[in-house]
């Protein structure tokens, strides 16, 4: 409906996927800890592609990767990169079933943690564990809930 | 758009150019690094209110008799600390003194998985730099890696990519202590079969390197497998640091100017020699 009232909503849902993402967190948890902040930006780009745009992406994977210290750019490139394709295919993946979605979702996570994994490799050559990838698959199950929660949240604010 | 990240990514790989806009953008962030830390804050401070007179009193006289001891103790060092440095000068041996410290509070802020780096909130603005070490009441925790306005990234001695001099406390062995990636655990892969070394030996900082003053407690040996088909032996240690305990840090300025010398002779020896072969080249001559 507003269009500020619209971008102040995504901006704090993207502020408490930060807050989730950084939170301490046992340890095996830290292990499996989903990419929040790239799920809600999916999302956006799924539900208002208008407005949220490669731009947004890479300006809020700027601030992920000063909020975490990791290399400038880091995460910008993995957002803008990701976000790409579900802003292509905004328009299908609406109309795909949860599974379907989910698998696009997948592949989505597994994008990402590749570009991170090349990058941090660059920057650090350390032994990576198996268990690098398990944020993917659990990224993949959590979607239907950030998906479900956030939609809740643009019906009830009525964003479109 | 992917451009302009992998020209940022190559630039901060290879220089310093884009420190102050991350500078600025760590300001930005600092607001959600400090809420995430609210809860714990908020909760540690209900329970101080209401915590009783009787534990606060309590708490009070067993700090306080701490306190006497640590004092009494502390008599006894600046002695030994005096002693320490005529023999040193006898032994022509330049000696580092005269320490800085300031308390960092820790950011409850976990930054990357498999990684070791923490996040304290005194910044560039206390004058903290990269470099510096960090110890806590037990023992050494990191050093300094990055510094923003408001806050500073520390990585800890547990680290994989981290690396520190140490020394055996009983007998001078040096040797260097590597992060294991677990945080009880530090490696010692440079030491043959048949170093002199043993489970409860203490390391201490070897201060070679010149990154960490010299004779800070680091780990205590805790395991020694002699690999006999292999050139070195697995050596494990454990931390003396409360590494994943301590709330509050110290971060360290070394003073540089080495105390001088009681008698200058012509040919000081600067090198920052151990004791056992400043003594051998004495006999030497």
């Amino acid at each position: 409906m507003n269009n500020n009232h619209g971008f102040i909503i995504y901006l704090l849902s993207v502020l408490a996927a930060m807050i989730i993402w950084v939170a301490p967190w046992p340890e095996f948890m830290q292990f499996i800890m989903p990419d929040w902040i790239l799920l809600v930006l999916i999302y956006w780009c799924l539900a208002i592609p208008e407005r949220v745009g490669i731009v947004n992406a890479w300006f809020v994977g700027l601030l992920t990767d000063v909020l975490t210290g990791r290399l400038l750019g880091q995460y910008a490139l993995t957002y803008a990169v990701v976000c790409y394709p579900s802003l292509k295919l905004h328009k299908r993946l609406r109309h795909f079933p949860l599974l379907q979605q989910g698998m696009f979702i997948f592949s989505s996570l597994l994008l990402s943690q590749l570009l991170v994994f090349w990058i941090e490799n660059i920057h650090s050559p350390t032994r990576f564990h198996l268990s690098f990838w398990l944020p993917a698959l659990t990224g993949t199950v959590c979607w239907p809930v950030v998906f479900m929660l956030l939609r809740k949240l643009r019906y009830s604010y009525r964003i479109t | 758009m992917v451009l302009l990240s992998l020209v940022m990514l190559a630039t901060e790989q290879r220089s310093q150019r884009l420190a102050g806009l991350r500078s600025f953008l760590s300001v930005l962030v600092y607001p959600i690094q400090y809420l995430v830390g609210v809860p714990g804050n908020v909760s540690d401070q209900v329970f101080d209110t209401f915590s009783s007179y009787q534990s606060l009193r309590e708490e009070n006289r067993a700090l306080k008799q701490q306190q006497l001891l640590d004092k009494a103790r502390l008599l006894k060092f600046a002695a030994l600390e005096k002693e320490n440095i005529r023999l040193r000068a006898l032994l022509e041996n330049s000696f580092k003194l005269g320490e800085q410290v300031l308390i960092a509070e820790l950011l409850s802020v976990n930054l990357a998985p498999y990684e070791h780096v923490v996040l304290v909130n005194k910044g560039s603005r206390f004058g903290v730099h990269s470099k510096q070490p960090v110890l806590d009441a037990t023992g050494v925790v990191g050093q300094v890696i990055r510094t923003n306005p408001l806050s500073s990234e520390i990585m800890l001695i547990t680290d994989p990519n981290h690396a520190i001099p140490v020394q055996v406390n009983r007998n001078g062995l040096r040797t260097i202590a590597v992060g294991s990636g677990q945080l009880n655990r530090l490696n010692l892969p440079f030491l043959p079969n048949n170093a002199d070394i043993k489970p409860g030996d203490l390391l201490i900082t070897s201060g070679l390197g010149g990154t960490f003053p010299q004779g800070y407690p680091v780990a205590k040996v805790d395991a020694f497998y002699p690999q006999p088909d292999k050139p070195f032996a697995a050596i494990y240690a454990t931390p003396t640091a409360q590494l994943d305990k301590s709330h509050e840090l110290l971060i360290v300025w070394s003073d540089s100017n080495p105390i001088p010398l009681l008698q200058p002779t012509p040919d000081t020896n600067t090198d920052t020699d151990t004791d056992t072969e400043s003594t051998q080249t004495h006999t030497n001559e």
